[in-house]
């Protein structure tokens, strides 16, 4: 029981960590913005792993059916994903602005070019 | 499945590889949140993941370069952190009560309501649709502020004409 | 993608079936999965598609920037409004049973009927211009 109870919460870890690691491993913005989002996708998987009840079906109500799944994560979750894509647009806007005015994509560069004016 | 293209996704250099593989990973969650009973989240997760957030990664990246420099810096140490905080994380489910069971505290406090009187008090069948809308309104309308916001910032940074030389605003 | 015909034929085609399934959907929320979340982003992907195919040009006389900045307050208006207007009724902020003074059960439906469709406006129009601002960029 405790291996498979506990099976979907060990994909939600290991995904959660992937994301992580995009996001402190790499130098590319628009990868970081992707890695982001994997971190975000597996915080969605938390919470509908949480939310499913077994033998249940989806909360739509219907006749002869006895237990549904919690509608109460995946509500939180609906808003979570639009607001979401939202911020992945606005980072994304973000990192074209950055290359018009740098030039590049990767931070280490622009960390290069902000010394050299600092100079 | 879901962690083999996730971890794909950490080894590719390519940008645009990448933003296609995101798109197979939304449809892939997507399916998995069927699979979960979560319906609209699922309807959700593969229009917006599959389709407008890859047309956007894409957009992006015709902008911008389209591939990422091979800079192997600083990835061990990075490893190192990522697996202690996801061993944590690991001894952290142990004390999760066990996947779908019907006891577990989370089905206990609000959702026997909603699932019970929302029938008779909103009076539609889909009980997200009228958490969404009714019972949790103002998170909805806050959420949508948001989106308006987001819509106004991308306006704002990239909406207008480009200007003539990017070198201008720095003297 | 001007020398390309099954493309543009194939978008010619989808078009209006992706439009109407955006409709079926915003409406039909209430019944199964979809709403206004859904609605707005699949109408998006239809005007996306159009632009890719046909050309960000057609696609602006589609849909015109003054209508997609006209859609995006007046989604998150015509929400705020229907808080506003059942304040007004004598309820809460936002409480849609006083919206139909006979039937509370038909002033929820109504409510949200009426919030999901300021929703759907907000999202597909928030979308599109996001689209139209990265592709416009470009020129």
């Amino acid at each position: 029981m405790s291996i498979v109870g506990h099976y979907n919460y060990w994909i939600v870890a290991v995904l959660m960590m992937t994301g992580f690691y995009i996001v402190i491993a790499s130098n590319n913005l628009i990868k970081r913005l992707v890695g982001l989002s994997v971190f975000q996708t597996s915080v969605f998987l938390l919470y509908i792993s949480m939310g499913k009840i077994g033998g249940g079906t989806a909360p739509i109500v219907a006749a002869g059916v006895k237990h549904y799944s919690n509608p109460l994560p995946h509500v939180l979750i609906l808003t979570a994903i639009v607001v979401g894509i939202a911020t992945l647009a606005l980072g994304l806007a973000l990192v074209v602005r950055i290359h018009e005015t740098y030039g590049t994509i990767e931070e280490d560069e622009i960390h290069a070019q902000d010394e050299e004016e600092a100079l | 499945m879901l962690a083999v293209t996730a971890l794909a996704l950490a080894r590719l250099h390519d940008l645009f590889a990448i933003a296609m593989l995101s798109g197979i990973y939304s449809l892939v969650s997507a399916v998995l949140f069927v699979m979960l009973d979560a319906v609209d989240v699922a309807f959700t997760e593969a229009s917006v993941g599959a389709g407008v957030a890859t047309v956007f990664l894409l957009s992006t990246l015709a902008l911008t370069a389209s591939r990422e420099k091979t800079v192997p810096r600083k990835s061990l140490l990075a490893l190192v952190v990522v697996v202690i905080t996801g061993a944590a994380l690991i001894y952290g489910t142990i004390d999760i009560p066990p996947f779908g069971d019907p006891d577990n505290p989370i089905h206990h406090h609000v959702a026997p309501r909603y699932v019970h009187d929302s029938p008779q008090e909103i009076g539609i069948p889909n009980m997200v649709t009228s958490i969404l809308a009714s019972y949790r309104g103002y998170d909805t309308l806050g959420e949508t502020v948001v989106i308006f916001t987001a819509a106004i910032g991308v306006l704002l940074l990239i909406g207008g004409k480009r200007r003539v030389s990017s070198k201008d605003k720095n003297e | 993608m001007k020398h390309y015909p099954i493309p543009r034929l194939a978008a010619k085609l989808l078009l209006p079936v992706i439009i109407l399934f955006a409709l079926y959907v915003q409406f039909h929320g209430d019944y199964g999965p979809g709403g206004g979340f859904q609605a707005g982003v699949i109408f998006a992907a239809g005007i996306i598609l159009y632009g890719l195919v046909y050309g960000l040009d057609s696609a602006r006389q589609l849909c015109p920037p003054w209508l997609l900045q006209l859609g995006i307050s007046l989604g998150v208006m015509i929400y705020a409004g229907v808080g506003v207007v059942a304040l007004l009724l004598g309820g809460n902020f936002l409480d849609y049973n006083v919206l139909d003074p006979h039937d509370p059960v038909h002033g929820q439906h109504l409510g949200i009927l009426l919030v999901e469709l300021g929703v759907g406006i907000t999202v597909a129009a928030v979308m599109i211009t996001i689209f139209f601002a990265f592709a416009g960029r470009r020129g």
